[in-house]
Protein backbone atom coordinates (compact mmCIF):
# COMPACT_ATOMS: atom_id res chain seq x y z
CA UNK A 1 0.00 0.00 0.00
CA UNK A 2 1.17 3.46 -0.83
CA UNK A 3 0.76 6.33 1.57
CA UNK A 4 -1.67 8.19 -0.68
CA UNK A 5 -4.27 10.52 0.81
CA UNK A 6 -6.57 10.49 -2.20
CA UNK A 7 -6.46 9.54 -5.86
CA UNK A 8 -8.34 11.42 -8.56
CA UNK A 9 -8.41 9.79 -11.97
CA UNK A 10 -8.72 12.21 -14.88
CA UNK A 11 -10.93 11.05 -17.73
CA UNK A 12 -9.86 13.70 -20.23
CA UNK A 13 -7.46 16.62 -20.52
CA UNK A 14 -10.25 19.03 -19.52
CA UNK A 15 -11.10 16.80 -16.57
CA UNK A 16 -7.44 16.85 -15.48
CA UNK A 17 -7.43 20.67 -15.61
CA UNK A 18 -10.63 20.76 -13.55
CA UNK A 19 -9.13 18.35 -11.01
CA UNK A 20 -5.96 20.43 -10.77
CA UNK A 21 -8.00 23.54 -9.98
CA UNK A 22 -10.20 21.67 -7.51
CA UNK A 23 -7.22 20.09 -5.73
CA UNK A 24 -4.36 22.56 -5.87
CA UNK A 25 -2.23 20.52 -3.47
CA UNK A 26 -2.45 17.38 -5.57
CA UNK A 27 0.49 15.98 -7.50
CA UNK A 28 0.08 14.91 -11.12
CA UNK A 29 1.07 11.31 -11.77
CA UNK A 30 1.75 9.96 -15.27
CA UNK A 31 3.64 6.63 -15.29
CA UNK A 32 4.60 7.11 -11.65
CA UNK A 33 8.12 5.71 -11.84
CA UNK A 34 9.34 8.81 -10.00
CA UNK A 35 6.25 9.89 -8.08
CA UNK A 36 5.46 6.48 -6.57
CA UNK A 37 9.10 5.96 -5.61
CA UNK A 38 9.10 9.37 -3.90
CA UNK A 39 5.95 8.40 -2.01
CA UNK A 40 7.61 5.15 -0.92
CA UNK A 41 10.71 7.05 0.19
CA UNK A 42 8.53 9.35 2.26
CA UNK A 43 9.33 12.50 0.29
CA UNK A 44 5.80 12.71 -1.05
CA UNK A 45 4.11 10.53 1.56
CA UNK A 46 0.48 11.39 2.20
CA UNK A 47 0.12 13.06 -1.19
CA UNK A 48 -3.08 13.58 -3.10
CA UNK A 49 -2.63 12.36 -6.68
CA UNK A 50 -4.25 13.23 -9.97
CA UNK A 51 -3.65 10.33 -12.31
CA UNK A 52 -3.50 11.04 -16.02
CA UNK A 53 -1.97 7.64 -16.84
CA UNK A 54 -5.10 6.34 -18.58
CA UNK A 55 -5.47 9.29 -21.00
CA UNK A 56 -4.65 7.41 -24.18
CA UNK A 57 -5.22 10.54 -26.31
CA UNK A 58 -1.87 11.76 -24.94
CA UNK A 59 0.01 8.70 -26.28
CA UNK A 60 1.79 8.18 -29.57
CA UNK A 61 3.74 10.14 -32.15
CA UNK A 62 2.08 11.85 -35.11
CA UNK A 63 3.09 14.19 -37.92
CA UNK A 64 1.10 17.40 -38.29
CA UNK A 65 0.24 18.78 -41.77
CA UNK A 66 3.10 21.33 -41.60
CA UNK A 67 5.63 18.60 -40.84
CA UNK A 68 5.82 19.19 -37.09
CA UNK A 69 6.39 16.00 -35.13
CA UNK A 70 3.98 15.76 -32.22
CA UNK A 71 4.97 13.51 -29.35
CA UNK A 72 2.20 12.64 -26.91
CA UNK A 73 3.62 13.25 -23.44
CA UNK A 74 2.36 9.92 -22.10
CA UNK A 75 4.22 7.97 -24.76
CA UNK A 76 6.39 5.46 -22.93
CA UNK A 77 10.11 5.36 -23.61
CA UNK A 78 9.88 1.88 -25.11
CA UNK A 79 7.16 2.96 -27.55
CA UNK A 80 9.11 6.11 -28.39
CA UNK A 81 12.25 4.10 -29.15
CA UNK A 82 10.26 1.80 -31.49
CA UNK A 83 8.18 4.50 -33.17
CA UNK A 84 8.59 4.61 -36.96
CA UNK A 85 8.33 8.43 -37.19
CA UNK A 86 10.95 8.86 -34.48
CA UNK A 87 13.22 6.33 -36.15
CA UNK A 88 12.86 8.07 -39.48
CA UNK A 89 13.24 11.70 -38.44
CA UNK A 90 14.84 12.00 -35.01
CA UNK A 91 16.34 8.62 -34.39
CA UNK A 92 18.66 9.97 -31.70
CA UNK A 93 15.66 10.68 -29.46
CA UNK A 94 14.72 7.01 -29.70
CA UNK A 95 18.30 6.07 -28.83
CA UNK A 96 18.25 8.38 -25.80
CA UNK A 97 14.87 6.97 -24.74
CA UNK A 98 16.35 3.48 -24.97
CA UNK A 99 18.93 4.38 -22.30
CA UNK A 100 16.47 5.41 -19.58
CA UNK A 101 16.40 3.10 -16.53
CA UNK A 102 15.81 -0.53 -17.50
CA UNK A 103 13.36 -2.30 -19.83
CA UNK A 104 10.41 -2.40 -17.42
CA UNK A 105 10.97 1.25 -16.48
CA UNK A 106 10.93 2.18 -20.17
CA UNK A 107 7.54 0.47 -20.47
CA UNK A 108 5.95 2.59 -17.74
CA UNK A 109 7.88 5.87 -17.72
CA UNK A 110 6.63 8.62 -20.03
CA UNK A 111 8.60 11.27 -21.85
CA UNK A 112 6.25 13.97 -20.52
CA UNK A 113 6.85 12.90 -16.94
CA UNK A 114 10.58 12.91 -17.59
CA UNK A 115 10.37 16.49 -18.90
CA UNK A 116 8.01 17.79 -16.20
CA UNK A 117 10.32 16.54 -13.43
CA UNK A 118 12.70 19.27 -14.52
CA UNK A 119 15.74 17.10 -13.83
CA UNK A 120 18.99 18.04 -15.55
CA UNK A 121 19.81 14.34 -15.86
CA UNK A 122 16.65 13.36 -17.78
CA UNK A 123 17.80 11.33 -20.77
CA UNK A 124 15.11 12.77 -23.02
CA UNK A 125 15.71 16.39 -22.02
CA UNK A 126 19.14 17.10 -23.47
CA UNK A 127 18.08 15.57 -26.77
CA UNK A 128 14.83 17.56 -26.85
CA UNK A 129 16.81 20.75 -26.16
CA UNK A 130 19.08 19.90 -29.09
CA UNK A 131 16.01 19.53 -31.33
CA UNK A 132 14.58 22.96 -30.38
CA UNK A 133 11.53 21.19 -28.99
CA UNK A 134 8.44 23.19 -28.11
CA UNK A 135 6.18 22.22 -25.24
CA UNK A 136 2.44 22.59 -25.56
CA UNK A 137 0.66 23.38 -22.30
CA UNK A 138 -3.10 23.23 -22.04
CA UNK A 139 -4.83 25.23 -19.32
CA UNK A 140 -8.15 26.77 -18.46
CA UNK A 141 -7.66 29.65 -20.87
CA UNK A 142 -6.41 27.53 -23.74
CA UNK A 143 -3.13 26.39 -25.19
CA UNK A 144 0.26 28.01 -24.73
CA UNK A 145 3.46 26.96 -26.45
CA UNK A 146 6.98 27.73 -25.39
CA UNK A 147 10.49 26.55 -26.22
CA UNK A 148 11.64 23.78 -23.92
CA UNK A 149 14.53 25.98 -22.76
CA UNK A 150 12.02 28.44 -21.33
CA UNK A 151 9.99 25.62 -19.74
CA UNK A 152 12.91 24.59 -17.51
CA UNK A 153 13.03 27.29 -14.82
CA UNK A 154 15.56 25.83 -12.38
CA UNK A 155 16.57 22.46 -10.98
CA UNK A 156 13.40 20.41 -10.56
CA UNK A 157 11.08 23.30 -11.45
CA UNK A 158 9.28 23.76 -14.76
CA UNK A 159 6.92 26.50 -15.89
CA UNK A 160 3.73 24.49 -15.47
CA UNK A 161 0.92 26.68 -14.11
CA UNK A 162 -1.52 25.36 -11.48
CA UNK A 163 -4.21 24.78 -14.11
CA UNK A 164 -1.97 23.36 -16.81
CA UNK A 165 -1.10 20.00 -18.29
CA UNK A 166 1.66 19.17 -20.75
CA UNK A 167 -0.30 17.97 -23.79
CA UNK A 168 2.33 17.79 -26.49
CA UNK A 169 6.03 17.92 -27.25
CA UNK A 170 6.55 19.38 -30.69
CA UNK A 171 9.58 19.24 -32.94
CA UNK A 172 9.23 21.77 -35.80
CA UNK A 173 10.17 20.57 -39.25
CA UNK A 174 12.91 23.20 -39.63
CA UNK A 175 14.53 21.83 -36.46
CA UNK A 176 14.89 18.25 -37.71
CA UNK A 177 14.92 18.28 -41.51
CA UNK A 178 18.40 17.55 -42.80
CA UNK A 179 19.85 16.98 -39.33
CA UNK A 180 21.30 13.86 -37.76
CA UNK A 181 22.25 13.53 -34.15
CA UNK A 182 24.04 11.48 -31.56
CA UNK A 183 23.48 11.14 -27.81
CA UNK A 184 26.00 9.89 -25.27
CA UNK A 185 25.07 9.07 -21.71
CA UNK A 186 28.04 8.78 -19.41
CA UNK A 187 27.11 6.67 -16.38
CA UNK A 188 28.64 3.97 -14.20
CA UNK A 189 26.28 1.23 -15.35
CA UNK A 190 24.45 0.50 -18.59
CA UNK A 191 21.10 -0.05 -16.88
CA UNK A 192 19.20 1.54 -14.00
CA UNK A 193 21.62 4.41 -13.69
CA UNK A 194 21.48 8.19 -13.89
CA UNK A 195 23.82 10.13 -16.16
CA UNK A 196 26.94 11.64 -14.60
CA UNK A 197 27.12 13.75 -17.70
CA UNK A 198 25.16 13.51 -20.94
CA UNK A 199 25.63 15.13 -24.32
CA UNK A 200 23.40 15.40 -27.37
CA UNK A 201 24.61 16.82 -30.68
CA UNK A 202 22.69 17.45 -33.92
CA UNK A 203 24.40 18.41 -37.13
CA UNK A 204 23.41 19.55 -40.61
CA UNK A 205 26.08 19.41 -43.32
CA UNK A 206 26.29 21.18 -46.65
CA UNK A 207 25.32 19.20 -49.77
CA UNK A 208 28.97 18.38 -50.49
CA UNK A 209 29.40 17.30 -46.84
CA UNK A 210 32.45 19.53 -46.49
CA UNK A 211 30.92 22.24 -44.30
CA UNK A 212 28.89 22.23 -41.10
CA UNK A 213 25.80 24.29 -41.89
CA UNK A 214 24.48 24.07 -38.34
CA UNK A 215 25.24 22.26 -35.11
CA UNK A 216 23.35 22.15 -31.83
CA UNK A 217 24.73 20.77 -28.61
CA UNK A 218 23.09 20.24 -25.24
CA UNK A 219 24.45 18.89 -21.99
CA UNK A 220 22.60 17.25 -19.14
CA UNK A 221 24.10 17.30 -15.63
CA UNK A 222 26.45 20.14 -16.61
CA UNK A 223 24.30 22.72 -14.82
CA UNK A 224 21.07 22.81 -12.79
CA UNK A 225 19.01 22.33 -15.96
CA UNK A 226 19.95 20.95 -19.38
CA UNK A 227 21.83 23.63 -21.30
CA UNK A 228 22.85 24.50 -24.83
CA UNK A 229 26.38 25.68 -25.64
CA UNK A 230 26.07 28.76 -27.89
CA UNK A 231 29.85 29.32 -28.02
CA UNK A 232 30.55 25.86 -29.38
CA UNK A 233 27.60 26.09 -31.79
CA UNK A 234 28.93 29.39 -33.18
CA UNK A 235 32.33 27.82 -33.82
CA UNK A 236 30.84 24.91 -35.72
CA UNK A 237 28.37 26.93 -37.79
CA UNK A 238 29.84 27.47 -41.24
CA UNK A 239 33.11 25.74 -40.35
CA UNK A 240 34.81 23.11 -42.46
CA UNK A 241 34.30 19.46 -41.51
CA UNK A 242 37.71 18.86 -39.98
CA UNK A 243 39.50 17.60 -36.90
CA UNK A 244 40.35 21.20 -36.02
CA UNK A 245 36.69 22.19 -36.03
CA UNK A 246 35.82 19.21 -33.84
CA UNK A 247 38.61 20.09 -31.39
CA UNK A 248 37.67 23.76 -31.20
CA UNK A 249 33.98 22.92 -30.86
CA UNK A 250 34.65 20.49 -28.02
CA UNK A 251 36.97 22.87 -26.15
CA UNK A 252 34.42 25.70 -26.40
CA UNK A 253 31.76 23.82 -24.42
CA UNK A 254 33.63 24.86 -21.26
CA UNK A 255 32.53 28.44 -21.87
CA UNK A 256 28.91 27.54 -21.28
CA UNK A 257 28.73 24.56 -18.95
CA UNK A 258 28.94 24.85 -15.19
CA UNK A 259 28.75 21.42 -13.60
CA UNK A 260 29.00 21.02 -9.85
CA UNK A 261 30.76 18.76 -7.42
CA UNK A 262 28.46 16.08 -6.10
CA UNK A 263 28.88 12.69 -4.48
CA UNK A 264 28.51 11.14 -7.92
CA UNK A 265 31.33 13.02 -9.64
CA UNK A 266 33.48 16.09 -9.23
CA UNK A 267 33.18 19.30 -11.23
CA UNK A 268 36.65 18.76 -12.73
CA UNK A 269 35.80 15.25 -13.83
CA UNK A 270 32.51 16.35 -15.38
CA UNK A 271 34.26 19.14 -17.30
CA UNK A 272 36.86 16.72 -18.57
CA UNK A 273 34.18 14.24 -19.64
CA UNK A 274 32.05 16.98 -21.22
CA UNK A 275 34.78 17.98 -23.67
CA UNK A 276 35.36 14.38 -24.64
CA UNK A 277 31.62 13.69 -25.02
CA UNK A 278 31.24 16.78 -27.24
CA UNK A 279 34.11 15.59 -29.41
CA UNK A 280 32.77 12.06 -29.79
CA UNK A 281 29.13 13.11 -30.26
CA UNK A 282 30.00 15.66 -32.96
CA UNK A 283 32.24 13.16 -34.76
CA UNK A 284 29.51 10.55 -34.75
CA UNK A 285 26.82 13.01 -35.85
CA UNK A 286 29.03 14.18 -38.73
CA UNK A 287 29.61 10.57 -39.77
CA UNK A 288 25.86 9.89 -39.68
CA UNK A 289 25.39 12.88 -41.99
CA UNK A 290 27.84 11.32 -44.41
CA UNK A 291 30.81 13.53 -43.58
CA UNK A 292 34.35 12.20 -43.25
CA UNK A 293 36.89 13.17 -40.62
CA UNK B 1 -11.03 7.60 4.75
CA UNK B 2 -10.34 4.62 2.60
CA UNK B 3 -11.14 5.07 -1.07
CA UNK B 4 -12.04 2.10 -3.26
CA UNK B 5 -12.58 1.50 -6.94
CA UNK B 6 -14.03 -1.42 -8.84
CA UNK B 7 -11.36 -2.86 -11.12
CA UNK B 8 -12.22 -5.27 -13.91
CA UNK B 9 -9.31 -7.03 -15.52
CA UNK B 10 -8.28 -10.36 -16.96
CA UNK B 11 -5.74 -12.17 -14.79
CA UNK B 12 -4.06 -15.28 -16.18
CA UNK B 13 -6.92 -15.83 -18.61
CA UNK B 14 -9.72 -15.31 -16.08
CA UNK B 15 -12.02 -12.27 -16.00
CA UNK B 16 -12.05 -10.71 -12.56
CA UNK B 17 -13.80 -7.92 -10.66
CA UNK B 18 -12.24 -6.61 -7.49
CA UNK B 19 -12.90 -3.69 -5.17
CA UNK B 20 -9.46 -2.19 -4.93
CA UNK B 21 -8.08 0.19 -2.34
CA UNK B 22 -6.70 3.03 -4.47
CA UNK B 23 -3.48 2.97 -2.44
CA UNK B 24 -2.70 -0.59 -3.54
CA UNK B 25 0.03 -1.42 -6.00
CA UNK B 26 -0.59 -4.09 -8.60
CA UNK B 27 1.75 -6.32 -6.54
CA UNK B 28 -0.60 -5.89 -3.56
CA UNK B 29 -3.62 -6.76 -5.71
CA UNK B 30 -2.10 -9.87 -7.24
CA UNK B 31 -0.64 -11.22 -4.00
CA UNK B 32 -3.36 -10.31 -1.52
CA UNK B 33 -6.53 -10.72 -3.58
CA UNK B 34 -5.47 -13.52 -5.92
CA UNK B 35 -2.72 -15.31 -3.93
CA UNK B 36 -0.39 -15.04 -6.92
CA UNK B 37 2.70 -15.23 -4.75
CA UNK B 38 5.09 -15.65 -7.66
CA UNK B 39 4.89 -11.85 -7.78
CA UNK B 40 7.64 -11.05 -5.29
CA UNK B 41 8.04 -8.01 -3.11
CA UNK B 42 11.68 -7.14 -3.58
CA UNK B 43 12.84 -3.53 -3.57
CA UNK B 44 9.32 -2.09 -4.07
CA UNK B 45 10.79 0.89 -5.91
CA UNK B 46 11.07 -0.52 -9.44
CA UNK B 47 14.77 -1.37 -9.31
CA UNK B 48 14.99 -5.15 -8.94
CA UNK B 49 12.34 -6.62 -11.24
CA UNK B 50 11.21 -9.36 -8.80
CA UNK B 51 7.58 -8.21 -9.12
CA UNK B 52 7.53 -8.08 -12.94
CA UNK B 53 4.30 -9.11 -14.67
CA UNK B 54 2.99 -8.83 -18.21
CA UNK B 55 0.33 -6.21 -18.84
CA UNK B 56 -1.13 -6.39 -22.35
CA UNK B 57 2.02 -8.23 -23.40
CA UNK B 58 4.57 -5.77 -21.99
CA UNK B 59 6.60 -6.33 -18.86
CA UNK B 60 6.06 -3.93 -15.95
CA UNK B 61 7.31 -3.77 -12.39
CA UNK B 62 3.98 -4.28 -10.60
CA UNK B 63 5.31 -2.63 -7.42
CA UNK B 64 5.27 0.80 -9.07
CA UNK B 65 2.01 0.29 -10.95
CA UNK B 66 -1.19 1.38 -9.24
CA UNK B 67 -3.70 -1.46 -8.98
CA UNK B 68 -6.48 0.83 -10.26
CA UNK B 69 -4.60 1.22 -13.55
CA UNK B 70 -5.13 -2.49 -14.20
CA UNK B 71 -8.76 -1.81 -15.10
CA UNK B 72 -9.45 -3.18 -18.58
CA UNK B 73 -6.01 -4.76 -18.88
CA UNK B 74 -4.85 -8.31 -19.43
CA UNK B 75 -2.37 -9.36 -16.77
CA UNK B 76 -0.20 -12.45 -16.75
CA UNK B 77 2.00 -13.74 -13.95
CA UNK B 78 4.36 -16.69 -13.75
CA UNK B 79 1.42 -18.94 -12.78
CA UNK B 80 0.06 -18.52 -16.33
CA UNK B 81 3.08 -20.22 -17.86
CA UNK B 82 2.26 -23.68 -16.50
CA UNK B 83 0.45 -26.15 -18.74
CA UNK B 84 -3.04 -27.48 -17.86
CA UNK B 85 -1.58 -30.35 -15.87
CA UNK B 86 0.94 -28.16 -14.11
CA UNK B 87 3.71 -28.92 -16.62
CA UNK B 88 6.59 -26.55 -16.86
CA UNK B 89 6.74 -24.45 -20.02
CA UNK B 90 9.80 -24.61 -22.28
CA UNK B 91 11.34 -21.48 -20.80
CA UNK B 92 10.85 -22.71 -17.22
CA UNK B 93 12.39 -26.07 -18.11
CA UNK B 94 15.31 -24.27 -19.74
CA UNK B 95 15.90 -22.35 -16.50
CA UNK B 96 16.03 -25.68 -14.64
CA UNK B 97 18.29 -27.33 -17.22
CA UNK B 98 20.71 -24.41 -17.40
CA UNK B 99 20.82 -23.91 -13.61
CA UNK B 100 19.51 -20.39 -14.14
CA UNK B 101 17.92 -20.59 -10.68
CA UNK B 102 19.50 -20.72 -7.28
CA UNK B 103 17.47 -19.14 -4.50
CA UNK B 104 14.65 -18.49 -6.97
CA UNK B 105 13.48 -15.14 -5.66
CA UNK B 106 14.21 -13.21 -8.86
CA UNK B 107 13.16 -16.08 -11.14
CA UNK B 108 9.43 -15.36 -11.60
CA UNK B 109 10.18 -11.79 -12.65
CA UNK B 110 12.98 -12.79 -15.00
CA UNK B 111 10.72 -15.42 -16.55
CA UNK B 112 8.08 -12.79 -17.32
CA UNK B 113 10.66 -10.62 -19.08
CA UNK B 114 11.88 -13.74 -20.87
CA UNK B 115 8.28 -14.36 -21.96
CA UNK B 116 8.02 -10.84 -23.38
CA UNK B 117 11.31 -11.39 -25.23
CA UNK B 118 10.27 -14.78 -26.62
CA UNK B 119 6.80 -13.62 -27.66
CA UNK B 120 8.32 -10.85 -29.78
CA UNK B 121 9.30 -13.66 -32.18
CA UNK B 122 12.60 -11.92 -32.87
CA UNK B 123 16.11 -13.29 -32.89
CA UNK B 124 18.34 -11.20 -30.62
CA UNK B 125 22.10 -11.10 -30.24
CA UNK B 126 23.65 -11.87 -26.84
CA UNK B 127 24.27 -8.16 -26.38
CA UNK B 128 20.62 -7.34 -27.09
CA UNK B 129 19.44 -10.10 -24.75
CA UNK B 130 21.66 -8.75 -21.96
CA UNK B 131 20.12 -5.33 -22.39
CA UNK B 132 16.58 -6.74 -22.51
CA UNK B 133 17.24 -8.68 -19.29
CA UNK B 134 18.97 -5.80 -17.54
CA UNK B 135 15.94 -4.78 -15.49
CA UNK B 136 16.40 -7.69 -13.08
CA UNK B 137 18.75 -8.13 -10.18
CA UNK B 138 19.94 -11.64 -9.37
CA UNK B 139 22.45 -12.08 -6.57
CA UNK B 140 22.99 -15.84 -7.13
CA UNK B 141 23.46 -16.88 -10.72
CA UNK B 142 25.75 -14.23 -12.14
CA UNK B 143 23.25 -13.91 -15.02
CA UNK B 144 25.19 -16.06 -17.48
CA UNK B 145 22.96 -19.12 -17.01
CA UNK B 146 19.84 -16.97 -17.29
CA UNK B 147 21.12 -15.60 -20.58
CA UNK B 148 21.87 -19.12 -21.77
CA UNK B 149 18.39 -20.38 -20.87
CA UNK B 150 16.63 -17.51 -22.65
CA UNK B 151 18.88 -17.81 -25.68
CA UNK B 152 18.37 -21.56 -25.96
CA UNK B 153 14.58 -21.22 -25.77
CA UNK B 154 14.61 -18.34 -28.26
CA UNK B 155 16.44 -20.52 -30.81
CA UNK B 156 14.16 -23.48 -30.07
CA UNK B 157 10.98 -21.48 -30.59
CA UNK B 158 12.31 -20.01 -33.82
CA UNK B 159 13.22 -23.51 -35.03
CA UNK B 160 16.86 -22.54 -35.43
CA UNK B 161 19.95 -24.48 -34.34
CA UNK B 162 21.66 -22.97 -31.29
CA UNK B 163 25.04 -21.64 -32.39
CA UNK B 164 27.86 -23.68 -30.90
CA UNK B 165 25.54 -26.50 -29.78
CA UNK B 166 27.01 -29.06 -32.20
CA UNK B 167 30.57 -28.43 -30.98
CA UNK B 168 29.48 -28.63 -27.36
CA UNK B 169 27.77 -32.03 -27.76
CA UNK B 170 30.74 -33.36 -29.76
CA UNK B 171 33.04 -32.55 -26.82
CA UNK B 172 30.79 -34.10 -24.18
Amino acid sequence: MYDIKALYEAESVQDAIRLRLAHPEAQLIAGGSDVLVQIREGRRAGAELISIYTLDELRGVTMEPDGTLRIGPLTSFSHLARDPLIQQHIQVLGEAADQVGGPQIRNIASIGGNVCNGATSADSASTLFAWDAVVELTGQAGIRRLPIQAFYRRAGVVDLQPDELLTGILIPRAAYEGYRGHYIKYAMRNAMDIAICACSVNVKLSDDQETIVDARITFGVAGPVPLRCPAAEAIARGAAVSEETVRAFAAAVLEDIHPRDSWRASKDFREHIAVELARRALRRAVELEGGTL
Amino acid sequence: MAQYKLVRCRINGRDTETMVDVRASLTDLLRNDFSLTSVKKGCEVGECGACAVLIDGECFNSCIYLAVWADGKEIRTLESLLGPGGELSDIQQAFVDEAAIQCGFCTPGVLMTATEILESGKLYTDEELRKLLSGHLCRCTGYQNILRAVKKTMYQRLGLPLPGAAEASAIS
